[in-house]
């Protein structure tokens, strides 16, 4: 196909843009990293509290060929798919039993509310007691917390639906399941997908902050034994794989978000 | 004629918590095979209404509705509420699917209906390919398959540009005809009614009442775009212009 030079020109300018957001990526944590560690080096800052990059790279490392890190990882990924997939299971389908029968929306509404704004790390003393010291209380704890946020927020995309395409399947003498399945639904994956997305950094939350309290493995205990025998590059290690974690389920929803919404 | 819908002193009321509204009152007319009806009245007089009640979708406070069989009422909306993430195919089968009648019969139709209108190349593709025109005609095409005998069009071209909406009137009016269905459509555009319809129902404010019946007698009467230009159009829009109760408050 032959392209004019005004389109050539269009498109290179498109993908000079993106290299230049992704260089600059690059660089800004490059910077970053570097900065942090040049100002260790010369006692600009204190490295016993602040660590540096390579300091905690170190400790990642040791983690890592003394299996210790796989055993930290591996339990907190456990209890964060857990919680994960449940919460949103779980939110979707009391969404789904909420949408089809509205009475029971009004009667619990404004429990939901309540329970939504609650600061769940007060139950956190009386899930111990009533789960043990165990990583039942850490799933719980992550499930509370990421639990009423999606049925709330998939609810409400729910009722967003198209009105127009809702007379039409009522025209066509659809029942609720019909409704269900061919608009609400597949209507509302956007939804439901960024509602995922949120679920994320909740489960994180529920998780790190039930290992603060209970557990005796995983990366929130890796940060909470590395403050309490005053091993900084551990903590911060901890925040790093933290932060890698995170990343790497958000690129997990993103790929599911995009193989459900091809249409578009 | 064959008679197919007999309306009898329909009536409609709201409730609400602030009180009763008398949306329609009274209302009778008959609705013969094959015959394209158009119902006009100022925005807010009940028009929809009065559709939703033929569709089945409301009920109506008294009076009776006479349908030969009430499963054969297609419904056409002002948007053309194709669902984006269904082929326009898949789009075409949803009323036949819901109402459980998909067979190798039906299939075939659709199939028919797609080729026969110029949509065969896009059977496999999604809504966002199409252009408004096309979408509607999907649209159109998605209550044909059915099969019903009275096509309910509810400001059918509302959503589309004037050019558009033109074309796609005339293109609608076609297919109609083609597949002699029997319509009934509510419009606000007084011009689009004269050009499609045999037979005018004008409504007054709210409570809708019939304020008069319309036969539209155009010479050489073909399709929509044509009718404008018969002599007797300007005749009849100055006539009814003056029974809408047309206002700028």
């Amino acid at each position: 196909m032959h392209l004019s030079n005004e389109q050539k020109d269009y498109i290179r300018r498109i993908r000079f843009k993106k290299r230049f957001v992704l260089v600059s990526q690059i660089i800004l944590g490059f910077t970053f990293l570097l900065t942090w560690e040049l100002c260790s080096k010369y006692k600009i800052i204190n490295s016993f509290i602040f660590s540096s990059p390579l300091l905690c790279f170190k400790t990642i490392w040791e983690l890592l060929i003394t299996g210790e890190l796989l055993t930290h990882f591996s339990a907190t990924m456990i209890e964060i798919v857990i919680a994960f997939v449940l919460g949103a299971f779980l939110g979707l389908g009391i969404a789904i039993l909420l949408y089809l029968v509205p009475i029971l929306n009004k009667i619990i509404d404004p429990y939901l509310t309540m329970i939504n704004s609650l600061p769940k790390v007060a139950l956190g003393p009386m899930l111990i007691i009533w789960c043990g010291a165990n990583n039942k209380t850490i799933i719980f704890m992550a499930l509370l917390i990421n639990l009423i946020v999606s049925i709330l927020t998939i609810l409400n995309g729910f009722k967003n639906a198209d009105k127009i395409k809702l007379k039409l399947l009522n025209s066509f003498g659809a029942n609720k399941i019909d409704i269900m399945r061919y608009l609400i639904l597949p209507g509302s994956i956007g939804t439901i997908m960024s509602t995922l997305k949120l679920n994320i950094s909740m489960t994180l939350i529920g998780v790190i902050m039930g290992e603060f309290l209970v557990s005796k493995r995983g990366i929130g205990y890796l940060i909470i034994y590395g403050t309490q025998v005053f091993n900084l590059n551990l903590v911060i290690s901890g925040i790093f794989i933290l932060l890698f974690i995170s990343y790497l389920m958000f690129i997990i929803v993103s790929l599911a978000e995009k193989f459900f919404c091809k249409y578009k | 004629m064959n008679n197919l819908l007999k309306i009898e002193k329909i009536s409609k009321n709201y409730h609400s918590q602030q009180g009763e509204i008398e949306a329609i009152k009274n209302l009778s007319f008959d609705v013969n095979e094959g015959e394209f009806i158009a119902i006009v009245g100022s925005s807010g007089c009940g028009k929809s209404t009065l559709l939703n009640i033929i569709a089945g979708l409301e009920k109506q406070s008294s009076g009776t509705l006479k349908i030969k069989d009430s499963k054969s009422i297609g419904y056409m909306l002002q948007q053309d509420a194709l669902f984006p993430w269904l082929t326009i195919k898949e789009n075409v089968l949803l009323g036949l699917k819901i109402q459980k009648k998909v067979t190798n019969d039906k299939l075939a139709y659709a199939d028919y209906l797609l080729d026969s209108y110029n949509l065969g190349e896009f059977k496999n593709k999604y809504p966002s390919c199409l252009s408004g025109g096309m979408r509607q005609r999907v649209a159109l095409i998605r209550t044909l398959v059915l099969n019903p005998e009275i096509i309910l069009l509810d400001e059918p071209f509302s959503a589309l540009d004037y050019q558009t909406r033109l074309a796609v009137s005339d293109d609608v009016y076609k297919i109609i005809k083609k597949e002699k269905k029997t319509a009934i459509m509510v419009t606000h555009d007084l011009a689009e009614a004269i050009s499609m319809a045999d037979k005018i129902i004008v409504l007054t404010k709210r409570p809708a009442i019939i304020k008069k019946i319309y036969d539209i007698n155009l010479t050489n009467k073909s399709n929509p775009i044509e009718n404008r230009k018969a002599k007797e159009f300007a005749y009849y829009y100055d006539l009814i212009w003056k029974d809408i109760d047309a206002f700028v408050k």
